[in-house]
Order: C-alpha cells, then sequence, then structure tokens
C-alpha cells in the first residue's frame, strides 16, 4: 500500500546489504561463517530494537535523541529490582514501565508543551542520564540470576535468544504500523499534521503515544544489553541515539516525516551490524571505521535523495 | 543598442515540443507575445500552459522548438538565462521566505549596500515601501511575510516581480487570492507596466475577469494551441475551446429544496477577527458566504468547526447546543470541512487516496485498533466512481492527482463520513472550468439529500449562481444577509465593503 516507490527503495536497501555481504565474503573467509553471521545478527539485535522505536518517531515527523539514555535509565530500574529478589516479571515490568514513562514526557513536552522534539528529547537525554547517575551513584549494578540472563544467552538452534526478541519486536512494530489505526495516523501526521488534525485525530494523544513506543523500544534494549553484559551500567547507550538515527534513515525513512517503515529500518540495522563486523574482520582500525560508518550514511541517504529527484 | 523592428513582436515561441515518459506535454505548440501586451494563457489543468510557462521560464527545457526575442533566436535553457532576458515569471505558488520581512523578501539577491557587504536597511525599506504602495497596498515593508494574510504573500510577490527590470512577465493565476479591490489593484498596476512596454502572459482561471486585463487570449488543450482571440470575446466560446463541449450555463439548475434548520449560530465571537455572528443554516440549503479577503469568512468557518475556539457564542445543530474543543467534536457532530488552503490543510499529500478519504472515520473502518482494508479500499473505490475521481486506483498518492481531483478527495472524505453539515471554504480555487461544474454538481446533490452548505467563497460569481442566501461579511461582522433571488453583484460588494444598504 505505501506504493511502488516505497518498496522500491526498499529493494535498493536490500541490494546494498547484497553487495556488502558479498565484498566482505570475497575479501575474508572469516566472514561467511555461520558462527559470525549469528554473531552479526546479535550484535545488531540492540541497535535494530531501539531502532524501531525511531521509526515511528521519525515516520511520525519527529527526532528522539533520549533513547541511549532512556537504555542507561530502564537498565538500571531493572538491575535494582533484580538485586531486591524482585520476580523477574515485575522487575522486567519495571523497567518497561519506566522507559515507556520517560518516552510519554517527551510526547508531553513536545504536544502539550509545544517544544520542537529535538529540544525536548536533548533535554530528556540529559535529565535521564543524569536519572541513571543519581540511581545508582554512577557505580554499575552487576550479577544477576541465571534464568534472567537467559534472555541474552539461551539458545535454540544455536540461533541466540535476542534475534528471536528482535524478530518479535518487528513483527509486532510492522503490524502496529502498517495495519493499525495508530500506524495510519502516525504516517498521516508525519505527512500533514494540520491536515490530520482537521480530519479530527487527536493529533497530540497519538503524537505523545508515538515517543511512549520509542521509549519501550528503549526500554526492551535495555533488558538485552543488562542480560548480555550482566551488568547494568548508568553510562550505557552512549551515542546510541545516533546509531538508531542511522539505521532508520540508511532504512529509506524520510526525515521528513510521513514515509518509510520498518523493512527499511532493519536492512539499515544490518548494513550498520554487517559493516562494522567486517571492519572488525578485515583488521580495520576503530578510528578509520568511524569514518568509514559516517560515509556509508551520507552516501545512503545521499542515493535516496538522487533516486527521489529524479522521479519527479 | 539598435531598436528592433515594431512589427516583430517581442516574443515568438515557434513549434515547441515536450515530451514527458508517457505523456506529450506539448505537441508542436507556437505562441507570441507583442510589447505592451497582455496576452491570457488558457486551458484546463494538464493543457500545457504549465509546462511551456516553465519552458519559458528555463525551469524545463524543450525537446524541440524555438526561442526568439526581438525576432532573435535565444538560448534559453535555465532559470539565470530568462532572468537575463528579462523573463520574470510569479508561480501560484508562492516563493517567499516566511521569516524575513516583505523588503527582505522583495530585494531578495539585490540588497541595496552601504558597501562591503552591510545591507543599507533604510534604502531596502523605502524602495520596498514605494513599490508596495504603488499596488495599493498598506502592507508595512518591514512586517515578517509568514505574519501576513495569503493576499498579502501575493502583493509581495507582485512587488518582487515588479521590482525585477522584467520585459515579460509571467503570472500564473494571481488573483485567486485576491478579493476584488485588490484585484483592481493588481489590473492597475498591470496597466501601469504594459504602458512602459512590458509584455504580459497572464494564466487564470477566473474567466469574468480576462477582458478587464487582457488583449489576447490562446486558448489551449490536450498540449496543443486550440486558438488564439481578441478579447474581449464571450466566454461560453472561450469555455467551449476549452472543454470542446459547450457548457450550456456556468452554474447547474438547483434540484433542491429547502427544508428545517440544521445549524443555528448565535453571537459567535472570536476577537479580532470575529464579531457576533448570528444565522442558520437549513437542509438542503445552500448558503454562500461573501465578503473581503480578512473579513473573517475563514475565522466563522474554523471556530464552527472547533479548529479554533471562539471566545463566545454558541453553535447549536437541530436545537443542541455543541461542545466544540476540538475538530473531533464537530466530526462527531456531523460537520465536514474542505479548508481553504487544500496543500497546507486538506490532505495527506504522500498518502494514498483510499487512506485519505479513510482518515475521518477511520474508527469504523477497524476493528480492535486493526483497519479492516478491504472495507477501506471498497469505500475508496465507491466514492472514486461517485465523485469520478480520475486516478490509477485507490492506492495511487494524492499529490499524483490534479487539483480538481485533490479537492474532489478532500470533498469524499467528508461525504463518505456522512458529514450533514458541510463547511466549504473556496471550494473551486485553481480548479479547471470542468472540475469547477462538477463540484456545483457535486454541491448542488448534497444539499439536495438534505445536507447544510455553507459557501465560503471570493468568487462572486459563484457565490450569486450557488446560493440560496448569501450571507455578505465584513470586518468580522455579518453585514447583511441577502436572498440570492434579488441578489447582485454591486449589491453583494455593496455590504462586503461595509457601507450602509
Amino acid at each position: 500500500m505505501r506504493g511502488a516507490l516505497a518498496s522500491g527503495r526498499r529493494l535498493g536497501t536490500l541490494a546494498g546489504l547484497f553487495g556488502l555481504c558479498v565484498l566482505l565474503w570475497a575479501l575474508t573467509p572469516h566472514f561467511l561463517t555461520v558462527a559470525n553471521l549469528l554473531n552479526v545478527l546479535e550484535q545488531t539485535a540492540i541497535n535494530a530494537v531501539i531502532a524501531a522505536g525511531m521509526t515511528f518517531v521519525i515516520v511520525s515527523g519527529g527526532i528522539d535523541l533520549s533513547v541511549g539514555s532512556l537504555v542507561a535509565v530502564a537498565g538500571v530500574v531493572l538491575a535494582a529490582a533484580l538485586h531486591r529478589s524482585m520476580p523477574i516479571a515485575v522487575a522486567l515490568a519495571a523497567s518497561l514501565g519506566v522507559g515507556v514513562g520517560f518516552g510519554l514526557l517527551n510526547g508531553v513536552a513536545i504536544t502539550w508543551g509545544r517544544l520542537p522534539p529535538f529540544i525536548a528529547t536533548l533535554g530528556m537525554m540529559s535529565i535521564a542520564r543524569g536519572c541513571a547517575l543519581l540511581f545508582t551513584e554512577g557505580r554499575p549494578v552487576s550479577g544477576f540470576d541465571p534464568a534472567f540472563r537467559s534472555v541474552a544467552t539461551a539458545k535454540l538452534a544455536a540461533i541466540p535468544a535476542p534475534v528471536f526478541v528482535t524478530v518479535g519486536v518487528y513483527l509486532l512494530a510492522h503490524f502496529v504500523l502498517s495495519a493499525t489505526r495508530f500506524g495510519r495516523y502516525v504516517y498521516s501526521m508525519g505527512g500533514n499534521e494540520e491536515a490530520t488534525r482537521l480530519s479530527g485525530v487527536n493529533v497530540r494523544l497519538h503524537k505523545t503515544l508515538v515517543y511512549g513506543v520509542s521509549g519501550l523500544a528503549s526500554a526492551v534494549a535495555a533488558v538485552l544489553l543488562t542480560a548480555r553484559l550482566n551488568s547494568a551500567q548508568p553510562i550505557a547507550g552512549i551515542m546510541y541515539e545516533l546509531d538508531a538515527i542511522a539505521a532508520t534513515v540508511i532504512g529509506g525513512t524520510s526525515l521528513m516525516g510521513g514515509e518509510g517503515g520498518l523493512g527499511g529500518t532493519i536492512i539499515g540495522a544490518l548494513i550498520m551490524g554487517v559493516l562494522r563486523n567486517g571492519l572488525n574482520l578485515l583488521g580495520v582500525s576503530s578510528f578509520v571505521q568511524q569514518i568509514v560508518i559516517g560515509l556509508v550514511i551520507v552516501v545512503a541517504v545521499l542515493i535516496d535523495t538522487m533516486l527521489k529527484s529524479r522521479k519527479t | 543598442m539598435a531598436t528592433p523592428s515594431p512589427s516583430v513582436p517581442l516574443l515568438q515561441m515557434q513549434r515547441i515540443s515536450k515530451q514527458f515518459p508517457g505523456v506529450r506535454a506539448l505537441d508542436d505548440v507556437s505562441f507570441d507575445l507583442e510589447r505592451g501586451e497582455v496576452h491570457v494563457l488558457l486551458g484546463e489543468n494538464g493543457a500545457g500552459k504549465s509546462t511551456l510557462m516553465k519552458i519559458l521560464s528555463g525551469a524545463c527545457g524543450r525537446d524541440a522548438g524555438e526561442i526568439l526575442i526581438d525576432g532573435r533566436a535565444v538560448a534559453l535553457q535555465s532559470p539565470r538565462d530568462a532572468q537575463a532576458l528579462g523573463i520574470s515569471t510569479i508561480y501560484q505558488e508562492f516563493n517567499l521566505v516566511p521569516h524575513l520581512s516583505a523588503a527582505a523578501n522583495i530585494f531578495l539577491g539585490r540588497e541595496p549596500l552601504h558597501g562591503a557587504g552591510v545591507i543599507n536597511r533604510r534604502t531596502l525599506l523605502a524602495g520596498a515601501g514605494a513599490l508596495l504602495r504603488g499596488l495599493g497596498t498598506r502592507i508595512d515593508p518591514a512586517a515578517r511575510v509568514g505574519d501576513l494574510s495569503v493576499a498579502e504573500q501575493q502583493m509581495v510577490e507582485v512587488a518582487k516581480a515588479l521590482s525585477i527590470d522584467a520585459r515579460i512577465l509571467i503570472m500564473d493565476e494571481p488573483t485567486s487570492a485576491l478579493t476584488e479591490s485588490e484585484i483592481d489593484e493588481l489590473f492597475a498596476a498591470i496597466a501601469r507596466l504594459t504602458a512602459r512596454g512590458v509584455a504580459v502572459i497572464y494564466i487564470s482561471h477566473r474567466m469574468e475577469e480576462l477582458a478587464r486585463v487582457g488583449r489576447r487570449a490562446t486558448v489551449m488543450r490536450d498540449g496543443r494551441t486550440v486558438a488564439t482571440r481578441a478579447l474581449p470575446c464571450p466566454i461560453p466560446e472561450l469555455v467551449r475551446l476549452m472543454a470542446n463541449r459547450d457548457i450550456a450555463h456556468h452554474f447547474p439548475p438547483p434540484t433542491r429544496t429547502r427544508g428545517v434548520p440544521i445549524l443555528q449560530i448565535e453571537r459567535l465571537s472570536r476577537p479580532p477577527k470575529l464579531h457576533d455572528v448570528s444565522f442558520t443554516l437549513h437542509r438542503g440549503e445552500i448558503l454562500g458566504v461573501a465578503g473581503l479577503l480578512g473579513a473573517g469568512r475563514t475565522e466563522l468557518a474554523r471556530a464552527i468547526f472547533g479548529a479554533d475556539q471562539p471566545d463566545g457564542g454558541c453553535v447549536r445543530l437541530e436545537g443542541r447546543p455543541l461542545r466544540l474543543r476540538a475538530p473531533s467534536d464537530a466530526i462527531r457532530a456531523g460537520i465536514g470541512l474542505v479548508p481553504e488552503d487544500r496543500k497546507r490543510h486538506g490532505f495527506v499529500p504522500g498518502q494514498s487516496v483510499a487512506a485519505n478519504l479513510a482518515l475521518p472515520q477511520l474508527r469504523r473502518l477497524c476493528r480492535g485498533g486493526v483497519i479492516d482494508r478491504a472495507r477501506e479500499r471498497s469505500l475508496a473505490r465507491r466514492w472514486i466512481d461517485e465523485l469520478r475521481i480520475k486516478t490509477a486506483g485507490p492506492s495511487a498518492r494524492v499529490l499524483t492527482l490534479s487539483g480538481g481531483n485533490q479537492q474532489k478527495v478532500v470533498l469524499g472524505k467528508w461525504l463518505a463520513a456522512g458529514a450533514d453539515v458541510l463547511i466549504v471554504d473556496e471550494p473551486t480555487r485553481g480548479i479547471d472550468v470542468a472540475a469547477k461544474m462538477e463540484i456545483y454538481q457535486l454541491l448542488d446533490r448534497l444539499a439536495g439529500r438534505g445536507a447544510g452548505i455553507l459557501m465560503i467563497s471570493s468568487e462572486l460569481p459563484e457565490v450569486l449562481g450557488m446560493s440560496d442566501r448569501i450571507l455578505v461579511m465584513h470586518q468580522g461582522r455579518l453585514q447583511a444577509v441577502l436572498d440570492a433571488r434579488e441578489a447582485t453583484q454591486e449589491r453583494v460588494l455593496h455590504a462586503a465593503l461595509g457601507l450602509a444598504s
């Protein structure tokens, strides 16, 4: 329903991912092994989950810079709850609740407070980080029950659990964005907010919910990260917002809002993951890696812009 | 510089052709323009007027044909070339920077300087002020363009074009946002320009004004020039040339009858734009709302629709007072709004026809929050057929449709939602003649089914031709209520100008 243009663009991104894989396969024998590919998927999981929430925000015409800090605050709440011997389900609920709550606060500041999303979430980036540091007095909270850690460590048919979590998140998020009324409103608000309001849609409410979704995605990522590291760090998640925005934008979601989708974002996240992994295998220094990843982001959007301007 | 022989036209476009993927936009088109002439270019949307003008302004290349100025072939490949040749265009969509002042916009790129790049603010403001006053407006040259009304922004656009020493001025629907008095002022300004030998190519859908401004009219249809006529020329003949079919009357004969009151407005106020407005709209009635720009007509519409909160007064639907805190309250009560600024407020351009038609009633098309795609699609099909919306299908994006068809989508939203009261604000602005007729017939049919329609329009013939009664507003107040049978252009204008009857 999003039209031939959107699916054509997604095919292009997919071709980019495929080309990148072929290139790495040619360059290093270590890339195309089952163990390594599973490793890539596992390492992509956290960014992919955050980027799923970011896709909602960007399609709605906004931006969320606070996701990295929300990962930290949701992580330390989770850890504290587990350390107080709360049932895992309660600890998870507390963590997800904190993520959603901070996200909704972003939304309220943007809709009722009429702040630009960039400013509201920039403020929240600092506020949430401060909360995480204050709550833990700046120290990591480590060591959890193996039952909880199985979220990250369990495997089914050699496939790590975070991969299943990511797939589940994407299936659910894709369903919500493409099939539900809420998802339709996300596209409409991003495409023309005033026309949407004049069609009787409660724009404030739905926009606020969009940031709640992003907070929820950050909290899910926090659960995966805490379980994998066996530790929750108040300084976790720094710069995660940029990776999530990059994955979304590489995936073809327009920063202007109204266009894009999760199919593109997952490919975008995989491109980032494969690129990092491949550069590591090739022994490229982390300094050079930053340059390469930056170039990929710019070139991906450049190609997208060029394709779009040729079509109109 | 040698003065060219006066027998040679200022501009000749010869045998121009242009192919777009799948469409032959221009097919062997020739067009010429004399010095000091206003040459009207007529045609339905898609007839090729815009493409021809884009070629002349260098915005678009040509596949074949020659352009001659003063009888000499010129290379015209870019907007820079066009500017160097003295060709200037005022587009229908404004090209203004909303955050800058009117003066800064008028002289953008040509700012008067003290030297060393410092802008001479005094000269800038004085020059802009003189240009704006010359147009007969009282716009403060220091005012931010974003704070100006649509009509005032249009005037800034005109002033900007006049400030460039243009020999050929292309005006695309320059009067579509202007009131009668502003149009008079614009025409006076055009007359001063033509007296200096400037030639104007004038594109408009407002047939009534053509003879007042133009010397000749060329009609385009399907990418060809059909005929050139000296003006004045009978409107039915021009319309026939454009549409290639006779449109016997400008307006359909009404098929409706007035019923019981449906919407009662009591002392509605929202200072400073709306003061103490009361009236009653009946079922089966088209109530026209006339007035100059800034008379408070759009503010009235938005207040009734809940888009802006009124400070006082009451809206009653079938006797029940409504609490209107947001558009959703009005929509639930069965009120729909087709807004004045279609592109900014009417539809979501990147979304499909089906999604736009479904937007106000998505709740009804959902089960447990999930959209029933089959129902959405069949709803879209039904209204595409009913309104004869020309589209590749329900999933085509609205931005790919012509203006008239976009407007039908906006109307369709409210018809599909089953609105009992429809407020249409400038329903036919920028729409070609054939689509206008269809919209008129649609509004009549809708009223015939028992809906009440409030029709705001700046086109007097439209108000007179379509309405049963006419509300005339002046400075936020209701100045007069006229029965359409006894209303004339003079009487409506008289009231709109705030003169006692």
